[in-house]
C-alpha cells in the first residue's frame, strides 16, 4: 500500500462523509496530500440510452430525475432544447414561470449548501440555520408546483401550473424573510473569524486553472471567472431582467462561500421582478407528439455550474440522441488540483465547496394502502399520524416524551 | 446577428473549405461540420485565435457508418460553436484535445466507455463511467446495442 513513506488511503465509494458513491484514492506523506485519484460512474444509471427508448414526454420526467437537487435546472434545459427543434415559441408567462421555479431552486440549493459547508467544518449551528429557513423556500416550492423536489412544472412548449395573485404574496413574504436571514448570514460569512480562517487558503483554485480545467458555476466565479449563462446565453426570461453576476477574488473555499451567500441576494431579485413584470396569457403551447428532425444544444446556469443537453431528434416521437453534462461532472475535474499539497483535514470541505450533487428526496405523499391493492394518497399530517400509529403498534411511542418535551422547552 | 455572422467569415478566410460548412441556427449558434484531417487546425484557431475558451463538453453520435462527435465549444460572449466531424467506426480514432482542456479528460474516457472512440493522447487511468468489470467490446451508445433484458449478471 505504500511508497517508500507515502501512504494511500481510500475513501468512498461509499463513506459517510460522501452523500453519493464516489471514489477517491489519496496519497498521503504524513497529513499531506500528495495526490487524488478520483473514480466516477457508480451511480451511472444509463439515462441517455434510456432516453432514446421513451418519447420526449417520457424523457422529460426521467431527465428531472438525474438530480434531485437541479431537477428543474435538468428538465427546463432539456425542454429548451426540444422547443428549439421544434420550433415552437414558448408563451412569456410560462418563461418567467421557469426563470421563478429557477431562482426558487437556486435558493434552496444555496441555503442547503450553506448547511453542509457549516456541517463540514464543524459549525453545526449554522448547518441548523440555514436548513430551517431553507424550509421557507421549501414550501414555496411545494405551494407552485405540488413538489418539494422534482417539481413536474415543465412540460414540452411551456409550463404545467400557473400561479395566481395569493400565490405571489406568500412567495414576497417567504423572500422577505429569507432576504433578512440571508443579510444575516452575509454578515456571519464576512465577520465570524472561525469561518474566515477555517476556509480562507483552503481549496484553492487560481484563476487561470480554473480555464485550464474548465470549472463551472460559482466554484470557477470565486476564482474570478466572470461567466454566467443566465447572462452570457440568456433562456427563458433572464434577457429582460436585470441582475449582478457575482465574483470573487479569493479563489478558495472562503470565496466560494461568498459567492453563494451574495447569489443569494440576487436571486431574490430576480425572483421579485418576475412577479412584478410577469406578463398575462397562456402558459402552454401545443407541440405535436412527433418533433421534426434536427438537432439542438442547450445551455442553462444550475446552481452548481452550467448545465449541457444535446438532444438530436429524427422525425419521431422519440429521441435520437439525448447528451447530458451536469455542472458537477465540469468541476469534479478541478478538486484533484484544489486538493495536492493540502492536508487531509481540509479534504471534506474542499469537496464539499464544489457542491457536489446528491439525491434529497427525502418527503414520503403515496403510500400503498394495508389491503395493497389501491394506492391511497395521504397529505403530510396525516401520514405523519400513520407513522406515530404504526410505531404505537409495534411498542414504541414516543407521544408523551414528545409532550414533555416541549412542555419543558416552552416552560 | 452581426456578431455570429463575423465568426463565420473569419473561419471562412481562414479555411476557404468551410464555405459551405457553417450554419448559423439562431443567435449566438454556430454549427460546423468538417472533416476529421481539417479539424486539428481549426479547433486550434478556434481556441486560440477566436478566443472559444470553454469547452462546454464533447457529444459522440453513431450515426452508422461513422461515428460523430461535436466539440461544444463557447466563447465568452455567449457564442457557441460547435465543432462536427466524423470518424469511420470501424476504426474511431481521434486525438486527445487535453492539451487545449486539461478537464477535457472525462469527457473523452464517456467517449471511449459508452461508444468505443479511440483517443490518442488520453493518458492512463480509471475508466468512465462504467464498470470495471464490464465486458470488452461492449458500447452501450452504440445504435445496435441494446441491454438483454436486465437478468442479473448479464447486460
Amino acid at each position: 500500500m505504500h511508497d517508500s513513506d507515502e501512504f494511500k488511503i481510500p475513501l468512498g465509494p461509499q463513506h459517510p462523509a460522501l452523500k453519493e458513491p464516489e471514489s477517491f484514492s489519496i496519497a498521503l506523506k504524513g497529513e499531506k496530500i500528495m495526490g487524488v485519484d478520483i473514480r466516477l460512474g457508480y451511480n451511472h444509471r444509463g439515462i441517455e440510452k434510456a432516453c432514446e427508448e421513451r418519447t420526449y414526454i417520457q424523457d422529460l420526467y426521467l431527465i428531472e430525475r438525474v438530480c434531485g437537487i437541479c431537477s428543474h435546472a435538468h428538465s427546463t434545459c432539456f425542454v429548451q432544447a426540444v422547443e428549439e427543434i421544434a420550433g415552437v415559441s414558448v408563451p412569456k408567462r410560462a418563461l418567467y414561470i421557469r426563470t421563478l421555479i429557477a431562482e426558487l431552486e437556486r435558493v434552496h440549493s444555496h441555503l442547503l449548501w450553506l448547511g453542509v459547508a457549516g456541517h463540514e467544518i464543524g459549525f453545526d449551528t449554522l448547518l441548523m440555520y440555514t436548513w430551517r429557513d431553507r424550509e421557507i423556500v421549501m414550501d414555496i416550492l411545494a405551494l407552485l408546483t405540488g413538489n418539494r423536489v422534482n417539481y413536474g412544472i415543465n412540460t414540452i412548449g411551456g409550463v404545467r401550473r400557473d400561479i395566481d395573485a395569493r400565490e405571489t404574496q406568500d412567495i414576497l413574504k417567504g423572500v422577505n424573510t429569507l432576504e433578512e436571514r440571508t443579510k444575516y448570514y452575509i454578515e456571519v460569512a464576512i465577520q465570524e473569524t472561525t469561518i474566515i480562517k477555517r476556509l480562507s487558503g483552503v481549496g484553492v483554485l487560481f484563476y487561470d486553472d480554473a480555464l485550464r480545467l474548465d470549472a463551472v458555476g460559482p466554484t470557477a466565479r470565486a476564482s474570478g471567472v466572470n461567466r454566467d449563462v443566465r447572462r452570457d446565453d440568456p433562456y427563458a426570461a433572464y434577457g429582460e431582467i436585470k441582475f449582478d453576476v457575482i465574483t470573487d477574488m479569493h479563489c478558495d473555499v472562503y470565496g466560494r462561500t461568498l459567492v453563494r451567500v451574495k447569489e443569494l441576494m440576487e436571486a431574490y431579485k430576480i425572483i421579485r421582478q418576475c412577479l412584478k413584470d410577469m406578463p398575462e396569457g397562456p402558459i402552454t403551447e401545443k407541440v405535436p407528439r412527433k418533433i421534426p428532425a434536427g438537432e439542438a444544444i442547450s445551455r442553462y446556469e444550475a446552481p452548481r455550474g452550467e448545465d449541457v443537453h444535446f438532444v438530436k431528434s429524427n422525425g419521431s416521437e422519440k429521441p435520437e440522441r439525448v447528451k447530458i453534462r451536469a455542472p458537477t461532472l465540469a468541476n469534479v475535474q478541478a478538486v484533484k488540483h484544489m486538493l495536492k499539497d493540502r492536508f487531509l483535514a481540509d479534504m471534506p470541505i474542499v469537496i464539499a465547496a464544489i457542491d457536489p450533487c446528491f439525491s434529497c428526496t427525502d418527503r414520503l405523499v403515496s403510500i400503498k394502502n394495508l389491503n395493497g391493492k389501491n394506492k391511497k394518497i395521504l397529505p403530510w399530517e396525516s401520514l405523519r399520524l400513520y407513522g406515530i400509529e404504526w410505531h404505537k403498534a409495534h411498542g414504541i411511542d414516543m407521544v408523551g416524551l414528545n409532550n414533555s418535551f416541549r412542555k419543558r422547552m416552552e416552560g | 446577428m452581426p456578431q455570429e455572422d463575423n465568426v463565420r467569415q473569419e473561419l471562412i478566410n481562414k479555411f476557404g473549405y468551410l464555405q459551405n460548412c457553417i450554419q448559423i441556427p439562431r443567435p449566438r449558434r454556430i454549427s460546423v461540420t468538417l472533416d476529421y484531417n481539417n479539424f486539428a487546425e481549426v479547433f486550434d484557431y478556434a481556441v486560440k485565435q477566436m478566443k472559444f475558451l470553454h469547452l462546454c463538453t464533447i457529444t459522440g453520435l453513431d450515426e452508422g457508418e461513422n461515428l460523430a462527435f461535436i466539440y461544444h465549444l463557447a466563447q465568452d460572449s455567449g457564442i457557441l460553436l460547435n465543432l462536427k466531424t466524423s470518424v469511420p467506426k470501424d476504426n474511431p480514432v481521434l486525438k486527445t484535445v487535453m492539451p487545449y482542456f486539461a478537464g477535457a479528460e472525462i469527457y473523452e474516457r464517456e467517449l471511449v466507455d459508452l461508444l468505443g472512440a479511440k483517443i490518442q493522447g488520453l493518458p492512463a487511468g480509471h475508466r468512465y463511467p462504467l464498470t470495471d468489470d464490464w465486458p470488452k467490446g461492449q458500447f452501450p451508445l452504440r445504435k445496435d446495442w441494446k441491454p438483454l433484458g436486465g437478468k442479473e449478471g448479464s447486460i
